[in-house]
């Protein structure tokens, strides 16, 4: 790992007035990704800002029909957390299984979502429950906040604050974890809310994207087996040695299928 | 040079450090705690597992200015001064969890973690999936298991002793 500054500000002020001095620092919370990154030297920040002290990102809290998660918790938080798993115990069941516990107790959610990785588990549930993304700056929906491959509409030096989760009638997520690194082959989020069904799925593209057949078949009929017969094309789907296109297409409708029966 | 002050085993300490220096190095280099291993320095395998403020974390993956203030418990941390061991220490022995030894100071501190926030008891299936960030290449993880299902009966005081391991 190159050397680098750290710096801890106190507020999220400070924090953006570092980050914006400084084109090449970077902004760490729990570090989970962006350590090894910084081990393999696929980075190089002059500084690196330390965002755990900045009180207006942390707290899980429900706001009418709205959970709001700060960018700081942890996933362990995220999986445990009462108001969580009341209001969207799908949520709570997926930080549930994210990593593993060293990596959830040190791991947030506002990281993972800011570094879209295309296995990344939270950005399915972001963009299925139609989320808004709240940053220094605006907010910005889910639909326009994943924008492929490690790449989101935040802009430099913007950093993400909260996430507004509507709160579904239902809700689902199943996903297949390759045997070894456990990284999501593919995974299924599937929610029923006020505004309509929505089917996001990440791990088998280059990044997390919706089923629109999927979303159709369910709003007639919100049973397993009326996804069981949308088939994903294999077209755009990562091939790589864990699994081919066609492998992971379907995965899809296979997980698809599972998230709706977790959902009931 | 920034500054570390964390507290260790008990002791304060306060530590010149780089920015990029890991808990781990800290730990190692500095403080000479070498029970704390580095297997994969990728936070996969575990070996480096320790407590911060009571959470088990990667020490490969957290820098030492992230742990800056807080309270650090490795394997040198748990057995008394006397030399007792810590139950979950005294389990490992008995049931033979171990070979190379090389997994071992994170399996225990992942385990003790794990049992503490279970004080209803874990299953064997529960126990198997709590210690998926810790990897072993010897043992097969059988006697691992059965260390910490035993460990945990002491450790709760549902026992007074730990149960003898079977001939």
């Amino acid at each position: 790992m190159y050397d680098f500054e750290y710096h801890k500000p106190g507020s999220l002020a400070d924090a953006v007035k570092l980050l914006s001095a400084d084109p090449d620092s970077k902004p760490i919370s729990g570090g989970q990704t962006l350590l090894p990154a910084l081990k393999h030297r696929l980075n190089k920040p002059t500084s690196v800002i330390d965002l755990s002290g900045i009180a207006e990102l942390k707290g899980v809290r429900r706001e009418g029909d709205k959970l709001v998660i700060g960018a700081l918790a942890k996933h362990v938080e995220v999986a445990t957390s009462p108001e969580v798993k009341a209001a969207i115990p799908a949520l709570a069941q997926m930080a549930s299984t994210i990593g593993d516990t060293q990596v959830r107790n040190r791991g947030t959610i506002g990281g993972s979502v800011a570094n879209n990785d295309p296995a990344a588990d939270y950005p399915s549930a972001v963009l299925g429950l139609n989320a808004t993304i709240v940053t220094d700056k605006r907010r910005i929906a889910a639909d326009d906040f994943f924008q492929g491959m490690f790449t989101t509409a935040l802009e430099p030096g913007e950093l993400l604050v909260a996430i507004e989760f509507p709160v579904p009638e239902k809700a689902g997520y199943a996903k297949m974890r390759n045997p070894a690194s456990r990284y999501v082959m593919a995974g299924a989020f599937v929610a029923k809310t006020g505004g309509g069904v929505r089917v996001a799925i990440n791990g088998a593209g280059p990044g997390v994207f919706r089923q629109a057949e999927m979303e159709k078949a369910l709003a007639a009929n919100w049973s397993p087996d009326a996804v069981a017969g949308v088939k994903q094309s294999a077209d755009g789907l990562n091939s790589d040695i864990h699994g081919s296109a066609e492998y992971r297409a379907h995965l899809v409708t296979v997980m698809a299928k599972r998230a709706v029966a977790a959902a009931g | 040079m920034p500054q570390v002050t964390l507290t260790v085993n008990g002791k304060t300490n306060t530590v010149e450090v780089e920015g990029r220096t890991l808990l781990v190095e800290l730990l190692r280099e500095k403080l000479r705690l070498t029970g704390t291993h580095v297997g994969c320095d990728t936070s996969q395998c575990g070996a480096c597992v320790v407590h911060v403020d009571g959470e088990s974390v990667k020490a490969c993956t957290i820098l030492a200015l992230q742990a800056n203030g807080s309270q650090v418990t490795t394997i040198e941390g748990l057995a008394k001064p006397d030399g007792t061991l810590h139950p979950m220490q005294e389990a490992f022995r008995e049931y033979h969890a171990l070979q190379c030894g090389f997994c071992t100071p994170g399996m225990v501190m992942s385990a003790i973690d794990l049992v503490q926030k279970h004080p209803d008891g874990l299953s064997e299936k529960e126990i198997r999936e709590g210690l998926e960030g810790n990897l072993c290449r010897c043992t097969g993880y059988h006697n691992i298991v059965k260390a910490i299902a035993a460990a945990q009966d002491v450790m709760h005081g549902r026992a007074q002793t730990l149960a003898p391991a079977a001939e």
